[in-house]
């Protein structure tokens, strides 16, 4: 049902990843925000992750922590995020969102999965939400026709996966490693495993995140998993402006067509 | 009157135990990363059998009785009672306990269902440091690596205790990043143990976080309010009118809270740090000043702007400045069982100097603050008022905020 669906049709009929980049809302400014994201559409992400800066963000790294503060820093306001997400659904891009869950539950789950359809954005991706204390959030994002993107891990058992998967929609984001976001120089080998265990259980198109920063470890992602998501890193190029981002969805870009996607 | 009761075992489950899923009606529960959920079954799986095993349960209580010093003492306060209205005053004294607060409790608890796991490895995080001091000496004691996280603002106002921890052979981590205090801590802690949970424990050293800590936590403390309640009967004959604990993230009152939940003659009160004044804004009055959502694991009360962002505790005292409570006491202000108030740095530090000069008792400034509670507490309920305080730990670690705030230093 969701509209994430088409996208991952066209990639896997393009027989390859999906490439997802992420950063934070209102990083370094709204605006600022808003010209990034253009640019890693503009040069080849597939799907961008629009983060919500948060207070305490316990599954993030030193890079994205940071990037996080300067946005709250600067003042970024939860509303702001509507307008970023806006902003990049004008300009052709496909967003879902990325928040730790206190924000969503204060603002009011109903409120703002409606706000955030109306916004164009396709479906939130819920780091420290499990489905098990999700209710709420599946009755709207049923309502809204939204995406509900949940986590799974390493550890994750296999009745664990089973029902986190029956309860997603869209995407299933795999952590490749156990540990916080940040870019690292291999990809874990539990997540090819990771991705073989939650096929079993779905068909759903599943995403690898944590640790990615190059193109050949785009490409090796590529080669067992759906698509390919990269934060930490696009974070850190984000200090070069627009032209950083560019170039590092352009080289991700080039990674994920250069080895076939299994068909899941 | 007295009120026999039967020997009372803490560790079994009851009414007042959360659902399977830990919620205490809409709080608790388990707001987590995935990739903790396995650690956190097969902490509550272990410990669901631990508590029902009678190895696991006299191997616990013969530690509190001959490592931690238990039972701690119920003593009288009558010059200090002077000061409140003429109530007579009850402390329970887990300030006596090794280690000088009731954070042993738990620790030694966490300590042998490490083992039971096979784990060597625990974390921490600590505030005023003796969560943190307890965990490493439990940690000597039974052989385990300790690492401990703490803000840099609490390692500056607390060095002693970073002494006692690296005396102790744990390796003490300044956390930098956003407060730098407890709330910090904690959000290190759980980045440490998303990355090494298979050989790792986090020994949280409250009753909060994600399901099972709140109850878990909970029941280990759970002796301080079983034996006050006997001491109380012995030494009255009676049942106390109110029970009166601090509030931080809540453990040492949820404890001797539950030695009396039942008792609905007894009035529960939890006082939380005032700070400079809740007018201020610089305060951790969580549950009288702060609103439902989730940090750190579960739903509970929490202190937090607008858009859901967690907003900056502040006390006088380390281990009362956070911002969030455990869920089982935001259960407890919703159904009006227990009732919350707060007591300005102040209100404590007068209690502070007002119990040590008339008893010659040095408490916690966390204990100062249920003192200066009791204080109030006393001129409600007047002369026959009887008032039973936690006095949750002892105030040596205190002593350079207290000689810099009674301006000792400029006298000498």
């Amino acid at each position: 049902m969701g509209a994430l669906d088409s996208v991952f049709a066209r990639t896997r009929g393009e027989g390859r990843g999906a490439l997802i980049g992420y950063l934070p809302a209102g990083f370094p400014t709204v605006d600022g925000s808003v010209d990034l994201f253009k640019g890693m559409v503009d040069a080849g992400c597939d799907l961008v992750e629009v983060g919500v800066p948060y207070s305490d963000p316990v599954m993030d790294g030193p890079v994205i922590q940071a990037a996080a503060e300067t946005a709250l820093k600067a003042g970024f306001r939860l509303r702001d995020l509507f307008t970023v997400v806006e902003a990049v659904s004008a300009a052709g891009g496909r967003a879902v969102v990325m928040t730790y869950w206190n924000p969503v539950f204060r603002y009011g789950v109903d409120a703002f999965s409606r706000d955030l359809a109306a916004a164009g954005g396709l479906g939130i991706i819920t780091p420290d939400l499990i489905p098990d204390e999700g209710a709420d959030w599946i009755a709207a994002s049923e309502a809204h026709g939204l995406d509900r993107i949940f986590l799974v891990a390493p550890s994750s058992s296999e009745e664990r996966i089973a029902s986190t998967v029956a309860a997603s929609s869209g995407f299933v984001y795999a952590t490749a490693v156990m540990g916080v976001t940040g870019a690292r120089d291999q990809v874990g080998t539990s997540a090819a495993g990771l991705v073989e265990r939650t096929r079993a259980h779905t068909s759903l198109p599943i995403g690898v995140g944590l640790g990615v920063r190059s193109g050949a470890q785009a490409a090796e992602v590529a080669s067992f998993a759906d698509a390919v998501i990269v934060g930490s890193a696009f974070v850190t190029r984000a200090q070069e402006g627009v032209p950083g981002v560019r170039a590092l969805a352009a080289e991700l870009a080039d990674g994920v067509r250069t080895a076939p996607t299994p068909i899941g | 009157m007295t009120d026999e009761k039967p020997e009372v075992d803490p560790h079994a489950p009851g009414q007042h135990d959360p659902d399977t899923k830990g919620h205490f009606g809409p709080y608790g529960g388990r707001f987590m990363p995935e990739a903790l959920i396995g650690a956190l079954d097969e902490l509550s799986a272990e410990y669901d059998k631990a508590r029902l095993d009678p190895e696991f349960t006299a191997e616990f209580t013969r530690l509190l009785r001959d490592y931690a010093g238990r039972p701690s003492l119920l003593t009288e306060a009558p010059r200090f009672a002077e000061h409140a209205g003429g109530a007579r005053v009850f402390l329970k004294r887990e300030d006596l306990n090794h280690t000088g607060s009731h954070k042993i409790n738990n620790v030694l608890g966490q300590a042998l269902l490490t083992k039971r796991m096979g784990k060597e490895r625990v974390i921490a995080e600590t505030g005023a440091g003796q969560h943190g001091v307890a965990t490493a000496t439990a940690c000597a004691l039974m052989g385990l690596d300790c690492v401990v996280y703490m803000g840099e603002v609490d390692t500056e106002r607390q060095a002693l205790n970073v002494a006692r921890m690296k005396l102790l052979g744990a390796e003490v981590i300044p956390v930098t990043s956003g407060s730098r205090t407890l709330k910090d801590a904690i959000n290190e802690a759980l980045r440490d143990w998303v990355t090494n949970v298979d050989t790792t424990h986090y020994l949280l050293g409250t009753a909060a976080g994600g399901h099972p800590f709140p109850v878990m936590v909970r029941n280990f403390h759970k002796v301080i309010g079983i034996e006050a309640r006997a001491q109380f009967l012995e030494q009255t004959g009676r049942l106390p009118d109110v029970v009166t604990a601090c509030v931080g993230g809540g453990s040492n009152a949820i404890g001797i809270f539950h030695g009396f939940i039942d008792d609905p003659g007894v009035r529960l009160v939890g006082i939380e740090p005032g700070g400079k004044g809740i007018e201020t804004g610089e305060h951790g009055a969580t549950l009288g000043h702060g609103s439902p959502g989730m940090l750190h694991g579960a739903m509970s009360y929490l202190l937090q702007d607008e858009d859901g962002q967690t907003t900056e505790a502040y006390s006088i005292s380390a281990g009362l400045d956070y911002p969030g409570v455990g869920p089982e006491h935001a259960w407890l202000k919703d159904t009006a069982r227990a009732e919350y108030r707060s007591a300005t740095d102040d209100e404590a530090m007068h209690a502070f100097q007002l119990l040590s000069r008339t008893e010659g008792i040095i408490p916690a400034i966390e204990s100062s603050h249920a003192l200066a509670g009791a204080l109030k507490l006393g001129q409600e309920l007047g002369p026959e008022g009887h008032i039973l305080v936690n006095l949750s730990g002892r105030g040596d670690k205190d002593m350079d905020t207290a000689a810099k705030y009674f301006g000792f230093y400029e006298e000498s």
